[in-house]
């Protein structure tokens, strides 16, 4: 079924639907839910390609596949430069006039979890970026390494615990901030980038529209909270999402040729971090006294920093 | 359409741009790939025949060699025609996946020019990159000279895309002494280099979207095994293709390829096994021992993967001293060449006296009086029925000699 809207839940939910619900994801990850709105999100033909990590060992473990479409994993860190050579090949085939099916739109798509993103697949995704491939670069953001149980990334956050930066005695967890991975992609110079989040599938929807639409490499950074990591209840994963995104540890906006930034949710009422790290085991251990202090410092980050996107959204550079 | 390129009967090319016509006759259609010594021009020949119209391609400039084959794995799997070029370090890196790409039966064509691993580093020519290639599951060429580093580039698509092998194929060729010695080879025309290497018919391909896809797939104990088992049958299953192509190219071309190639072998009593330029070399030696009435022949592995154990030991099993030369720092054991002849030969009655020579690390050079010399302790062997010197020793090192383990006599 064609995709026209995605004004309602319950219409977007029958869409196309090339990604199989049978897959081994955790309940209440919401990797599945984010995989799942863009290939709902168009019915061109895709291609899609993915990092070693959690979406990959969970969805075409042999003989089964959840995916619906062309689909390939090579390592850990190349997912971007497979989806380069694929859709170099399609260029190539086009001119010779060896495809099957000339005509139809194709579109490509390259999944990584944040450690395939922010750390060992990052050199990849930038020489992608920077040779300008006509593909979208979708990060699942669960802050940590949780495929292999929980290690830190250079996407965890201050403060959380993880189990190769542990909070204890000495620790109060993870001691450095969290890579700006979309201000990164930015300053390659794609012509669209931006953070997204499963609790607002509208405007997931349709970024991810905008980004398949749009030629040459596109980057998206999605929220992906992970029950198992972030020690919470697998029913309350869009809730906990909802406290993401409006107490702004996870601000939803878009940047187009690296400039224009456009805020694209903004929470009528801003809620502290303290409710959104409440919520979570992994940061449990700041609500210790010694430790307080860290939650001011992850407030003041986040206050600097939705001040420099509402800035930037006003000053168009 | 691309344009034509003019071509005499006799071109005087070195190893890297006969190497690259013959990806430029082909019409590769994707070349992901990374600069590195001595292979470079292999694919900056490529990108200037994509600049100047000679081929409709694409060339894809990565940020690495990992990212090359990776690109060339995503490429291939769209179905087309893919191509790249490496040495040494870039060999290296793209280890992780060689393995990957032969283990989704890609047909992936990958020149190799060889040359040493660091640390110290090292520009020259051995076969330490060769060598971490071997168990990667890809079927390997060895070129020991120009004119074959052309030929066996067009034989490796048409082996590689045969739907019954559809594996990889990378041919190697000495760095500098190969790759940039300029030599006479003679090119088959465009259209006769075309009709011989054919069309790709892709299996599986990600652009066909009425049968989708899924590549690399997840599998523990429960099918890991299976799979790892039909591709080395696949491989070991490749021989009477690789077989078949040479014996087309042959009625093309006039020249002759073997998987193993034979050299004064009839009546040998010793012999020489080598890869790479060290073949021509130990040719010219052997000559000479013949000359001083020294019954010496040569035996190389044309086709190094699948290897050929059941040739070595047809073209050695009559022979009394065989020398093994490996050009790769060992590192702790034997030479893997010498493992792999000496294992082949353990199974034959008369199980010749084999030793290990290693030699050429870094570019060192490998002179005729070199083989002569290594002749010359073969014949003391096969003269005493037992090996006279240390079994593993180095030739050409500088300094006191130096040699590993003595054969044991009851």
């Amino acid at each position: 079924m064609a995709i026209t809207s995605v004004k309602n839940l319950k219409e977007f939910s029958t869409a196309n639907d090339r990604f199989e619900g049978a897959h081994t994801l955790c309940p209440g990850c919401a990797h599945s839910m984010i995989v799942r709105e863009l290939m709902n999100c168009t019915d061109d033909n895709l291609v899609v390609t993915t990092n070693t990590g959690c979406l990959e060992v969970s969805t075409a473990v042999y003989p089964f596949t959840s995916w619906d479409t062309s689909w390939m994993h090579i390592g850990f860190e190349n997912a971007a430069s497979a989806a380069g050579g694929a859709e170099a090949m399609y260029k190539a085939r086009k001119k010779k006039g060896t495809l099957k099916d000339p005509d139809a739109p194709v579109k490509f798509v390259a999944f990584g979890g944040d450690g395939s993103t922010f750390d060992i697949g990052f050199q990849w995704m930038s020489g992608a970026f920077e040779r300008g491939h006509d593909f979208t670069y979708i990060c699942l953001d669960n802050e940590n390494y949780a495929n292999t149980g929980g290690q830190r990334s250079s996407a965890t956050p201050i403060g959380a615990t993880t189990s190769t930066a542990q909070a204890g005695t000495h620790s109060y967890g993870k001691k450095e901030k969290k890579k700006d991975i979309v201000a990164i992609m930015a300053a390659h110079g794609a012509p669209y980038v931006a953070q997204l989040a499963p609790n607002k599938w509208k405007s997931m929807a349709k970024g991810f529209q905008k980004a398949l639409e749009t030629e040459g490499p596109c980057f998206i950074n999605t929220v992906s909270p992970c029950c198992t990591e972030w020690r919470f209840d697998p029913k309350d994963t869009i809730g906990i999402t909802d406290l993401a995104t409006d107490s702004l540890m996870f601000p939803i906006y878009e940047i187009i040729d690296g400039h224009e930034l456009n805020i694209l949710y903004r929470p009528k009422n801003v809620i502290p971090v303290e409710d959104y790290l409440a919520a979570q085991g992994r940061y449990k251990h700041l609500f210790k006294p010694e430790y307080r202090h860290v939650i001011d410092e992850i407030q003041k980050g986040v206050d600097e920093y939705w001040e420099m996107l509402q800035r930037r959204e006003e000053a168009r550079v | 359409m691309a344009e034509k390129f003019d071509l005499n009967e006799r071109e005087v090319w070195d190893g890297n741009y006969a190497a690259s016509q013959a990806m430029r006759q082909a019409k590769v259609d994707v070349m992901a790939a990374y600069p590195i010594t001595p292979s470079t021009p292999i694919v900056e020949n490529y990108g200037a025949y994509v600049a100047n119209g000679y081929i409709d391609g694409e060339f894809v400039m990565v940020e690495s060699e990992h990212a090359a084959m990776s690109a060339c794995v995503g490429a291939s799997a769209a179905g087309g025609r893919v191509a790249t070029a490496t040495s040494s370090q870039g060999f290296a890196l793209m280890v992780e996946v060689l393995y990957q790409a032969s283990g989704m039966r890609l047909p992936i064509v990958l020149n190799v020019v060889n040359r040493a691993l660091a640390s110290p580093l090292n520009v020259r020519g051995d076969h330490a990159d060769m060598y971490l290639g071997r168990d990667a599951g890809w079927i390997q060429f060895g070129a020991f000279n120009s004119q074959e580093a052309y030929d066996l580039a067009l034989c490796a698509f048409k082996v590689a895309e045969n739907h019954s092998v559809r594996l990889p194929v990378m041919i190697h060729q000495d760095g500098f002494i190969t790759s940039h010695t300029a030599q006479n080879v003679y090119p088959l025309t465009d259209e006769a280099a075309y009709n011989f290497v054919g069309d790709i018919d892709p299996v599986d391909d990600m652009l066909d979207f009425s049968r989708p896809v899924t590549y690399g797939a997840q599998t523990e104990e429960d099918w890991h095994f299976e799979h790892k088992a039909k591709q080395h049958k696949a491989i070991m299953d490749s021989v009477p293709v690789i077989e078949e192509v040479f014996a087309e190219f042959e009625k093309i071309s006039g020249r002759k390829y073997k998987r193993v190639e034979t050299y004064m072998m009839e009546d040998a009593e010793v012999a020489i096994v080598a890869l790479g330029t060290t073949v021509e070399t130990s040719r010219v030696a052997a000559m000479k021992m013949r000359e001083q009435g020294i019954k010496a022949g040569v035996v190389a592995p044309r086709v190094f993967r699948p290897f050929p154990f059941d040739l070595i030991r047809d073209a050695l099993e009559n022979v009394k001293s065989v020398a093994v030369l490996d050009r790769s720092s060992p590192g702790g054991a034997m030479g893997a060449f010498y493992n792999e002849i000496s294992a082949a030969l353990y199974t034959t009655p008369k199980r010749p006296l084999v030793t290990n020579y290693i030699y050429g690390l870094g570019g060192r050079d490998f002179a005729v009086q070199d083989a002569i010399d290594i002749y010359n302790e073969q014949k003391a062997n096969a003269d005493a029925g037992y090996i006279t010197t240390d079994i593993q020793q180095f030739s050409g090192l500088r300094g006191p000699k130096l040699g590993f383990f003595q054969t044991k006599r009851s």
